[in-house]
C-alpha cells in the first residue's frame, strides 16, 4: 500500500508551522517557486518585502523583539547574496534566524548554471551553521536542526539551502523529522565552583559594577539581574543590545558605558573594583583598548559562549552558562557587603555628569528623541539604524524593559532600523513602534516603505535629518582637520513627498517649540506608518567621546581646543 | 623558539559531512594561523571522522581556536597534544639524487634509520620513512648533500595511549 505523499515544499511548511512560525519575510524567484506554491496553498503569513536585505532585518527586528527565531525565504542566486549582510548582522548580534534559500536543480550545482551560487559556501563564516538539502527525504530533520542550533545556546542565523528538485520533489508525508546533533552541546548551569568563587568576588567588593549585555536579555535574566541589585545595591551599566534588561530610570542605572557612554558609566567603571559582565562581551566600543582595560578592576564573566571567555580582556573568574540559570544560584551564595559609600559615589556622579545638550538655537537630534522617549513613556519598541542618531537614541530613549530597543550593535549596519521596525511591529501587533534613523542609513532600505504600507502598520519612522553621514562626520572633523570627504548627502529627497508618493502620512519639525507637538500627532495618528522628518542642526557631535582604542579615562566630554591625535583603534 | 613560532598538534573528531573541512580551514585562516599539515579519515564508525592538524602560532590563538573549532556544530570534540601524551607517526617518500659512488652511503643511512628503499634508478632512489615527525626530519637531513629531489609527507597522525580515546 502506497504512503500518503506530498511534496517536501509542502513538508517544508508544516514544519514551519509546527515550529510556531507566524510569519514570513521574503521575495520570490524561479528557483524558490516550488515552496512559494506551497505557501501559497497554506494559511502561513508572507510579508513581501522589495529587497532581500530587508527581509533578513525584518525577520532579525522580529526575533530580537520576540525572541522566537525569524524565518526569510528567497530564491538563489542574487536573492540570496542579497541576504548575507542581514545574516551578518545577525550573527554579530547573536539573534535566532532561519534563512531558506532557493538553490539551483542538485545536478547542476558548481556548473555556472543559471542564479547558481555556493551560497552555504559563501555562508560559512558568517552563520552560526548552515545545510545544503540534497536529499528530500532529509528536509524534514534538517528544517528541525536548523530551527534547534539558531534558537538555542547562543543564537545565530542558519542558512538552508534548497535545491528546486528537492523542493518539488514527493516525500512521504510522515518522514520523520528527528535529528541527532553529537556535536552541538549546551552548558546551560554554570560550574557550581566558578559560581561560588564569583559569588565571594562580588560579596566582597567594595565598588562592583554589573554590565548586562545581550545575553542577559537572551535569557530573560531581567529579574535575576534585578533581584541581586536589590539585595546587594550594586550600580548597573547596560551595553546597547543589554538596553532595557535592568530598567534605565533605576536610581543605580548608569545607562551605556564605553565609545559613546555616559559620563558616570564611563567613571564609575574606572573607579570601580569588581566588573560583572552578564552575557555581555567586552566589545571594542567599551573596552578600548583591551589588553590594558581597566586592570584595577576584577573581572568576572558570565556567558554562554566559552568562545568569548578571555577572547579580548583576561577575566579573573569566568562561568559558562545560560545568564539566568547562573544568576539564579549565584544569588543564595551572596553576602550582603558594604556598598553605600560607592553608591552615594555614583549618585554624585549621575548629578554632576548628567547627559547634555543645548535646547536652545536649532534643533537638536538629542531633544527630539528625549521628547519621543518621554511622549513615550518607555512602553514603545525602538529600533535604530547605525550613526550619530543610534548613539543618541541610546543615550536618550530610557528603555524599561528587555527587548523593547533593537539596535545592530556588532555589525552597526546602516539600514537596519527600519526594516527591523517592520519585523518588531508584525511581532508586536499593539505595541507603539519607533524606528530611530538617519537620512543616509534610512535611504539604504526605504524601498520597505512599500511593505510597511502594504501591512498598514503603524510605525513611526523618526528621521533624524542632518544632511550628513554624521558620524563620519564627525570624525572627520574630530580627527581629520574637518576635511569632509564623501559625508555630504546632496540630493536628500524631500521625505515629505516621498512620504506621499508612498501613500503614507508625513510629519516635518524644525523648530525646538514644535517638538511635543508634532511627535504627539504622529503618535496619534495610527492608520498605517508615518516618517516624521525632523531637520537637526547639521554640525553637531557625539559626546562624552572616549577616542576608538583609548581607555575610558581618556573621555572627552566635548570638543577639546587642542589638536587631537588619530584614534589607535579599529573605525 | 618564540610563542608564535611553536607547532601545535591538534587532533578533531568530527561528523563525516561535506563542508566540514572548510569550516575547519576558516577558524584557522581567520586568525591567519598558518596550517603545516592536515590529515583527515573516517574513523572505524564511517559517520565520523577524525583529523589531525599541525599548525604553527602563539598558545593564546592556539586556545581561541580549539573553542572556536568546539563551537562548531559538526565537530564533536577538539582538542591539542603535545607530543608526549600520545603515538604520533608520520610517513614520508624521500627521492634523492644518486649515482655510482653515493649509493653505498646513501643506502647505510637509509638502513640506519630503517627506511625501506621503494624505487631505484640510475640517477635516482626513493625512500619511504615512517616514525616520528623529527625522525623524518633528521633523515632528510642527512641525505641533504647528495641532493633531495622530492619530498612527499602525509602529515601527523595520532593515536591516544592504552583506553583513552583519541581527540576526545
Ligand atoms: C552599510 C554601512 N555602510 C557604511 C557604514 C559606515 N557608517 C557608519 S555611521 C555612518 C553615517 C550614517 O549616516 P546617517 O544614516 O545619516 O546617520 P547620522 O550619523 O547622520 O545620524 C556611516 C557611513 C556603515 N556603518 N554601514
Ligand atoms: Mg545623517
Amino acid at each position: 500500500m502506497n504512503k500518503k505523499q506530498c511534496t517536501a515544499a509542502a513538508k517544508l511548511i508544516e514544519i514551519l508551522k509546527n515550529q510556531g512560525v507566524e510569519c514570513i519575510f521574503g521575495l520570490p524567484g524561479g528557483n524558490a517557486i516550488p515552496i512559494f506554491d506551497a505557501l501559497a496553498q497554506s494559511d502561513m503569513k508572507l510579508v513581501l518585502t522589495r529587497h532581500e536585505q530587508g527581509a533578513t532585518h525584518m525577520a532579525d527586528g522580529y526575533a530580537r523583539s520576540s525572541g522566537k527565531p525569524g524565518v526569510v525565504l528567497v530564491t538563489s542566486g542574487p536573492g540570496a547574496t542579497n541576504t548575507l549582510t542581514g545574516v551578518m548582522t545577525a550573527m554579530m548580534d547573536s539573534v535566532p534566524m532561519v534563512v531558506l534559500c532557493g538553490q539551483q536543480l542538485t545536478t547542476n550545482l558548481g556548473l555556472d548554471t543559471f542564479q547558481e551560487a555556493d551560497v552555504s559556501g559563501m555562508s560559512y563564516p558568517i552563520v552560526k551553521h548552515s545545510f545544503l538539502v540534497k536529499d528530500p527525504e532529509e528536509l524534514p530533520s534538517i528544517v528541525n536542526q536548523a530551527f534547534h542550533i539558531a534558537s538555542t545556546g547562543r543564537p545565530g542565523p542558519v542558512i538552508i539551502d534548497l535545491p528546486k528538485n528537492v523542493t518539488s520533489a514527493y516525500i512521504d508525508e510522515d518522514t520523520s523529522g528527528e535529528f541527532s546533533l553529537p556535536g552541538y552541546t549546551i552548558r546551560k548551569e554554570g560550574s557550581p565552583d566558578a559560581i561560588k568563587e564569583a559569588a565571594a568576588m562580588i560579596s566582597k567588593a567594595e565598588k562592583p559594577v554589573l554590565m548586562v549585555g545581550h545575553g542577559a536579555v537572551i535569557s530573560g535574566a531581567s529579574s535575576e539581574i534585578k533581584a541581586i541589585v536589590e539585595k546587594m545595591q550594586i550600580p548597573v551599566c547596560n551595553t546597547l543590545l543589554g538596553k532595557g534588561c535592568f530598567p534605565e530610570s533605576h536610581e543605580l542605572n548608569l545607562g551605556m558605558p564605553g565609545m559613546h557612554g555616559t559620563a558616570y558609566a564611563n567613571m564609575a567603571l574606572c573607579e570601580s573594583d569588581l566588573i560583572v559582565s552578564i552575557g555581555a562581551r567586552w566589545d571594542d566600543r567599551i573596552a578600548g583598548s583591551p589588553s590594558d582595560f581597566l586592570p584595577q578592576a576584577k573581572k568576572i564573566h558570565i556567558d554562554i559562549d566559552p568562545v568569548e571567555i578571555n577572547k579580548t580582556v583576561q577575566v579573573d573568574c569566568a562561568i559558562v552558562g545560560d545568564a539566568r540559570s547562573v544568576l539564579d544560584s549565584l544569588y543564595g551564595y551572596l553576602e550582603k557587603g558594604n556598598t553605600q559609600r560607592w553608591v552615594k559615589l555614583i549618585k554624585r556622579l549621575k548629578r554632576e555628569y548628567p547627559l547634555k545638550y543645548k535646547k536652545e538655537g536649532k534643533l537638536r537630534a538629542q531633544h527630539v528623541i528625549e521628547e519621543m522617549s518621554r511622549l513615550t513613556g518607555g512602553e514603545a519598541i525602538v529600533t535604530t539604524d547605525v550613526g550619530q542618531h543610534q548613539m543618541w537614541a541610546a543615550q536618550f530613549f530610557k528603555t524599561e524593559s528587555s527587548r523593547n530597543f533593537l539596535s545592530s550593535g556588532g555589525a552597526g549596519t546602516m539600514g537596519f532600523g527600519f526594516p527591523a521596525a517592520i519585523g518588531a511591529q508584525m511581532a508586536n501587533p499593539g505595541k507603539t513602534v519607533v524606528a530611530v534613523v538617519g537620512d543616509g542609513g534610512f535611504q539604504m532600505t526605504l524601498p520597505e516603505l512599500s511593505t510597511a504600507v502594504n501591512e498598514k502598520l503603524p510605525i513611526k519612522i523618526l528621521l533624524i535629518n542632518n544632511n550628513y553621514l554624521g558620524m563620519v562626520r564627525q570624525w572627520q572633523h574630530m580627527f581629520y582637520e574637518n576635511r569632509l570627504s564623501g559625508v555630504d548627502l546632496v540630493g536628500n529627497p524631500d521625505f515629505m513627498k516621498l512620504a506621499t508618493a508612498y501613500g503614507m502620512k508625513g510629519f516635518r519639525v524644525k523648530r525646538s517649540a514644535d517638538v511635543r507637538k508634532v511627535l504627539s500627532a504622529a503618535l496619534e495618528y495610527n492608520d498605517g506608518p508615518c516618517i516624521i522628518d525632523a531637520e537637526v542642526e547639521k554640525y553637531d557631535n557625539v559626546f562624552p567621546m572616549v577616542p576608538s582604542g583609548a581607555g575610558l579615562d581618556k573621555m572627552l566630554l566635548t570638543m577639546p581646543r587642542k589638536k587631537l591625535d588619530k584614534p589607535k583603534g579599529g573605525t | 623558539m618564540s610563542d608564535s613560532q611553536k607547532k601545535h598538534n591538534i587532533s578533531l573528531f568530527v561528523e563525516n559531512k561535506p563542508g566540514v573541512t572548510i569550516r575547519i580551514a576558516l577558524v584557522f585562516a581567520r586568525r591567519g594561523y598558518n596550517i603545516e599539515s592536515f590529515v583527515g579519515s573516517p574513523t572505524q564508525d564511517p559517520n565520523y571522522s577524525r583529523i589531525n592538524i599541525e599548525a604553527t602560532g602563539d598558545s593564546r590563538t592556539l586556545h581561541l581556536m580549539l573553542e572556536q573549532l568546539n563551537r562548531l556544530v559538526d565537530v564533536i570534540h577538539a582538542r591539542e597534544y603535545s607530543d608526549e601524551d600520545v603515538i604520533q607517526k608520520e610517513l614520508a617518500l624521500i627521492k634523492v639524487r644518486c649515482d655510482n659512488e653515493t649509493r653505498t652511503e646513501i643506502l647505510q643511512i637509509a638502513s640506519a634509520f630503517k627506511c625501506r628503499n621503494v624505487d631505484i634508478s640510475d640517477t635516482t632512489m626513493t625512500f619511504q620513512v615512517t616514525g616520528k615527525s623529527s625522525k623524518i626530519d633528521a633523515v632528510r637531513k642527512m641525505l641533504d648533500k647528495f641532493g633531495v629531489l622530492e619530498v612527499v609527507r602525509t602529515g601527523k597522525v595520532l593515536i591516544a595511549r592504552g583506553e583513552e580515546e583519541t581527540s576526545w
